[in-house]
């Protein structure tokens, strides 16, 4: 319980501004690749962003150096307010504040739906069993598949499994949402479930940084898109002008190829 | 006095089978801690520990088993310490399992799809958690199979114990052939106990393996 309120109570702290990430001349690379070069980028509390671009563009990197899957040579990224260069003890914290869903699904096979559920909140945030399992039932209602709580995630469809994949991160509370390709591996028939939770999710307000071609949901969530190419954010704008009148040569190049 | 190869001296061979288990379960439960923490180093993201664990598999595996026992036999001595085969028999095979199990454990926790870290990290679980409940209970079931397969060799393997005087099955046959003189019944009945031992645990591996290629094929 204590838990809780706490949270809630310094949730605007550390943020004193509005901003949930602010990446700055960030830059990476993979021995000789150059996977982000000189990436600047601001996200508002509350915004809905949508990277999009070829494959190889970096946009996966980008994402993932949010919550430190990645490390970075260079530059600054803070994350509410916590800047994660300053040691291990505030990439832990964004860890907690982020959830992110994965291409791959990647549940843990060998446990249930509920205990994939339950186990970050209860091993991390201390949480008490009970409690973390009403949070989970809460989310699994949510993303509309409470009765497959006690299946193992092999004997769920791929929409089932990213929708408890969705589910699992946002046990945690999450402030912010990281989705990369989450339709990506699902066939065609699945895709629009899981891009309807992520609608709801949107709809309440969640801050949220979707890699995705999905450009019919870009379109219809977004607030800002942003086209990456080789490494680089070549473009972003509202979706309307963004899709509408396109500034760039590879941007058009790439929406043409996409539609 | 020669005396003939019989009935109680088939038991005394068949009694000293308790030796060969205690020694291979005292192996194996020590190879078994000891090969965890090998395997954890060789995986770990701390680079001096890696390169010990990598030194430690390469030596013992780069090195027959015999000269494992004699090195811990007679070093004992050269340290100050007594004699005593029990004891260095369980030490030198104890450091050899370590070796084995760490090097084959290590393949099965990189076998376990790297999303699944990545998705344990993401939601916050730190360093052990990780491992306690996301990876080494996924690795634990791809090591089922592999793990008894070497058990049977760690079984075997304890013969070669009996040349630092440890009396366990190939040493009892010895000394009863040393008094029957009837060597193909002495050996054939210590070599048929030896399979009687192992044979189901082959057994058992290869039903285990079957078991899991059909459980992650989908």
């Amino acid at each position: 319980m204590t838990e809780v309120t706490t949270t809630a109570s310094t949730a605007g702290m550390p943020g004193t501004s509005d901003l949930a990430v602010t990446m700055n001349g960030v830059n990476k690379w993979y021995g000789q690749f150059h996977a982000l070069k000189d990436i600047t980028l601001t996200v508002a509390r509350g915004e809905r962003i949508v990277i999009c671009g070829p494959s190889g563009s970096g946009k996966s990197t980008l994402i993932r150096c949010i919550n430190r899957l990645e490390s970075i040579q260079k530059g600054k990224i803070v994350v509410d307010g916590h800047d994660l260069g300053a040691g291990a003890k505030s990439v832990d914290v964004v860890r907690q504040e982020t959830g992110m869903v994965f291409q791959s699904f990647n549940l843990f096979p060998h446990m249930t739906v509920l205990e994939n559920c339950t186990l970050a909140p209860i091993k991390v945030r201390g949480v008490s069993s009970a409690e973390a399992e009403a949070t989970a039932r809460k989310f699994l209602e949510r993303v509309r598949i409470p009765e497959q709580a006690d299946k193992y995630p092999a004997q769920l469809s791929g929409g089932q499994q990213q929708r408890v994949a969705i589910a699992r991160a946002l046990c945690m509370n999450p402030k912010i949402m990281l989705f990369d390709e989450p339709t990506s591996a699902l066939d065609p028939e699945m895709v629009k479930e899981v891009l309807d939770t992520m609608i709801d999710l949107a709809s309440e307000g969640m801050t949220m940084l979707c890699v995705t071609h999905e450009m019919g949901f870009a379109r219809q969530v977004a607030d800002r898109v942003i086209f990456m190419d080789q490494g680089e954010i070549v473009e972003e704008g509202a979706p309307e002008a963004f899709f509408s009148s396109p500034k760039h040569e590879r941007t058009r190049n790439f929406l043409g190829q996409i539609s | 006095m020669i005396r003939p190869f019989g009935w109680n001296e088939f038991l005394i061979i068949v009694m000293a089978a308790q030796w060969t288990i205690a020694l291979s379960a005292i192996a194996f439960a020590g190879g078994g801690i000891g090969g965890l923490l090998v395997a954890l180093a060789r995986v770990s993201d701390i680079r001096p520990l890696r390169i010990l664990a990598v030194g430690f598999i390469r030596v013992f595996q780069g090195t027959p088993l015999l000269m494992q026992l004699f090195l811990v036999f007679f070093g004992m001595n050269i340290f100050g310490l007594a004699i005593n085969p029990w004891v260095a028999a369980s030490i030198a095979l104890t450091l050899h399992a370590s070796a084995f199990l760490g090097e084959i454990w290590r393949g099965c926790v990189e076998a376990v799809p790297p999303g699944q870290r990545e998705a344990a990290t993401a939601l916050g679980l730190k360093y052990v958690n990780r491992m306690r409940y996301i990876i080494l209970p996924q690795a634990t079931r791809i090591a089922v199979a592999p793990t008894v397969g070497f058990l049977v060799q760690l079984i075997k393997g304890t013969s070669l114990a009996a040349i630092i005087g440890f009396t366990e099955l190939t040493r009892q046959g010895q000394i009863i052939n040393n008094a029957t003189f009837s060597p193909f019944m002495v050996f054939g009945t210590v070599a048929a106990i030896y399979f009687v031992l192992c044979w189901p645990l082959s057994l058992l591996a290869r039903r285990m393996e079957v078991r899991f290629s059909r459980s992650t094929q989908r």
